[in-house]
This record gives C-alpha cells, structure tokens and sequence, in this order.
C-alpha cells in the first residue's frame, strides 16, 4: 500500500481534538499527581501506624503492578461497586493516583533530607507542627524534587495514551477511530507520535525553564 | 470475594504470567542489546553515529510505547512488515526499552573519571583497550542498579502488549474482568503474580549488584 500522507488534512480536525484531549487529561492528572503526592508522602511519614501500613501496601501495589491493569481496576471496579464514571474521570483518576505514589515517593526522601533544624526552629518561634510541615518543611522539600517530578509529569502525558483503551477520546483513541474509517494506520499512528512528540518536547521547554527559575531564585 | 471462581480461573492466569515472562526476558535481551549499541554511538567519535543514537533516544523516550507498538503492529504491514503479534510485541518494547537503557550505559561509562581513561593511555594501552579493560569494567559495575530499575520497567511495560491482543497476563486479566464482572479478584490475580515476577527481578539485580562491588 505504502505511504500516503495527502488524507491527513481531511482528519486532521478529529486528530487536533484527541490532542486536546490529551493535553486536558495529561494536566488533569498532573495536578492530582503533585498533590496526591505531597498528601501521601506526609501520610506515610506522619499518620499513625495503622493509616501508615495499609497505605505502604496500597503504595506497593501500585508500584508493583502495570498501570494498564491499574486503570482496568478502576474503570470496571468502580462501576462494580456502583459508582459509574466517566472514562475520563476514570482515567484522571487512574493516571494521577499512579503517578501521585511514585511523586510521593520523591516528596518523601525530600521532606527528610530538609535539614531538621528547620522544623526545630519553626516549633520554637511558636508555629504548631502541622504548621511547620505547612509552611516551612513542605514547600522546601516539594522545591527540591521539582526537576524528577518534572520527569514524572513528561512519563505521565505519555502514559495517557493507555487510557485510550477504556474508551477516552484523546490523541491514540482518535487517530484509532480514524484509522477505523480509512484503513491508514501507519499515517495516523506515525502523526500521532509526532504530536506527542510535540508536546513531549514543549513540556521539557518548561521544565528545563522552571529548573533554571528555581536555580536563580536560590 | 469470590474464591470458587478464583480457584476456577488461577491456571490460565498461571499460563499467561508464563507469557508475561517469556515477553520480559526476550524484550530485556532486545532492550540491552539496542542500549549497548545505543550507547556506544551515542559515546562513538563519528559525529552521525552520535547523532542517530541521540535521534534514536529522543524520538523513542519521547513517544508513548503503545503507540510505537501500533505502528509496528498495525502500520508495518503497509509497507510490508508482517509480525505477529507476539513478535511485534518483542520487538517494540525492546527497542523503546533500549532508548532507555542506552542513557543509563551512557550515563555510566561517562561517569568514570577521566584520569583513569588518561591513565591507561599513558601507560600504552590502545583505545580500545582502554574501553575494555579499564572503562567497561568499571561501569559496569555502576550500571547494575539503574539497570534494574529499567528491567523493573520493562516487566510492567509488557502490559501495553494486551492492546494488541498477545495473551499475556493484563490481556487474561482483562479477558475475565470482560467476562466474569469481577475486577477486583482478577486484578488481586494478576497483580499478585506481577509483584511476584517484579520481586524476582528485583532479588536478582541486589543480588548481581552485591556481587559485582568491591568492599
């Protein structure tokens, strides 16, 4: 059959929605990834033990097991237990809680390394532990670890194209859907690649900008 | 939770983790020999060696793996590549597997102090001499860690072949949940022998580790 890439401009509108799409989903988990992360790393270094266990075995599960398995059991298990989600939901959930434990995983080893002083210092001016945490032990540590959570978020846009198989409408699920009606996948497939390409490389112009912010502002 | 039907179920699971495994070993063989070779033209004095390897990096680390296995799969076919879908499998996710081992090659090699390197010569050791009895040996050692966090990776990246219907233990998974209405007790399967398969690996690569360091 070979190569033909004059039908692109004919679909090109449906591929530009997939886009959107993945971008909308991609920042969607982010957020929730970021402060699920900060949420769950303060759980697992300051909850009591019987908060703490159950949750460093759901944080090894979700570790352990691929997120394609993981999204499965949250779109069927969810609808399961009665709770009927949008896939996109579904997959917002999905993508962001993955992505918050290995995110807590950074956030931990960081609240830790922020030198203990710090704390100290915070109780003795009078501010309540939760407050230290809050304001000045946290924000250092979240500072440190936002270059590898960067890596994180640029993994997670590429990971969103597995929730292409619950049934979202973003990049790989349109290019499929178009590949449907004109039995052209290596057209579509090869341009959805680059427009995650695209985006990849756009998402690493601003984390490459933010790093060199958080290393002036130093 | 339902165990009659967990019971029932469990040797087909078994037979699938059996594929997952397969997948894993021939895709980690694929996946180090694509990082080797990644690695030294991306280390090569050429400068198009270095800038293919850079190219190869960028543009597989830069694009979802379930898409590139798409296009091998579905679009290869078009200009004639006929795989199956086990092949396919294989084939994509080592090579996307090898874009990631070639930075941590990489990484290594380019970690060992340059003195060494100009030690060796000095003392009249040929370039590549240099690489293989002084530079390599040492990165190796340096290598095992990270590699095993790729191989770790690796493992639960042969999920994504489920999408193109190789029967492995995501697309069994799957299957049941589709069939039976019970995810959970699929997943709780399915998920159990991933941790067990990932702990393994996980053993063999300290275990490497421990024994290629010098105290």
């Amino acid at each position: 059959m070979g190569l033909d890439f004059s039908i692109i401009p004919d679909h090109l509108d449906v591929i530009l929605l997939g886009c959107l799409w993945t971008i909308g989903i991609t920042v969607a988990a982010a957020i929730l990834s970021f402060f699920g992360g900060i949420i769950f790393a303060v759980m697992a270094l300051y909850a009591p033990w019987f908060v703490r266990l159950p949750f460093r075995v759901v944080e090894w599960v979700f570790m352990g097991t691929p997120l394609l398995l993981q999204l499965f059991l949250i779109y069927f298990g969810l609808v399961q237990i009665g709770i009927d989600l949008p896939a996109f939901v579904a997959g917002v959930i999905g993508l962001g809680l993955h992505f918050a434990v290995y995110n807590s995983e950074l956030i931990q080893t960081a609240i830790l390394a922020v030198d203990k002083g710090q704390m100290e210092a915070a109780r003795t001016v009078g501010l309540s532990r939760g407050q230290a945490l809050r304001k000045v032990v946290i924000p250092q540590a979240v500072r440190a670890v936002i270059p590898p959570i960067g890596n994180n978020m640029i993994a997670l846009l590429k990971d969103s194209a597995l929730v292409s198989v619950i049934g979202v409408s973003e990049l790989t699920l349109s290019a499929q859907r178009v590949i449907g009606s004109t039995y052209r996948p290596l057209e579509f497939y090869l341009l959805a690649a680059a427009f995650y390409y695209v985006i990849n490389l756009c998402m690493e112009w601003v984390q490459r900008k933010i790093e060199r912010h958080i290393a002036l502002s130093r | 939770m339902d165990t009659d039907l967990m019971l029932k179920v469990y040797p087909f699971f078994l037979e699938a983790a059996w594929i997952t495994i397969l997948l894993s070993v021939l895709t980690a063989i694929l996946g180090l020999t694509c990082g080797a070779l990644g690695a030294a033209s991306r280390l090569s004095r050429f400068v198009v060696l270095r800038f293919l390897g850079a190219a190869y990096v960028s543009v597989f680390r830069g694009t979802p793996a379930l898409i590139q296995l798409f296009i091998l799969y579905f679009g290869g076919p078009q200009i004639g590549i006929q795989l199956d879908a086990f092949e396919a499998g294989v084939i994509g996710l080592g090579i996307n597997a090898g874009a990631y081992m070639t930075e941590t090659i990489r990484g290594a090699i380019i970690s060992i102090d340059k003195g060494q390197r100009e030690a060796a010569r000095t003392v009249g050791l040929s370039q590549w001499q240099t690489m293989y009895k002084v530079v390599l040996p040492q990165a190796a050692r340096l290598m095992v860690r990270p590699l095993g966090v790729n191989l770790n990776m690796l493992v639960k990246a042969t999920a994504l072949v489920a999408a193109i219907s190789v029967v492995e233990l995501t697309y069994t998974a799957q299957r049941y949940i589709g069939s039976t209405y019970k995810p959970f007790e699929m997943f709780l399967m399915a998920g159990v022998l991933y941790m067990i398969i990932i702990f393994v690996v996980g053993r063999g690569v300290a275990w490497l580790d421990r024994r290629v360091q010098i105290t």
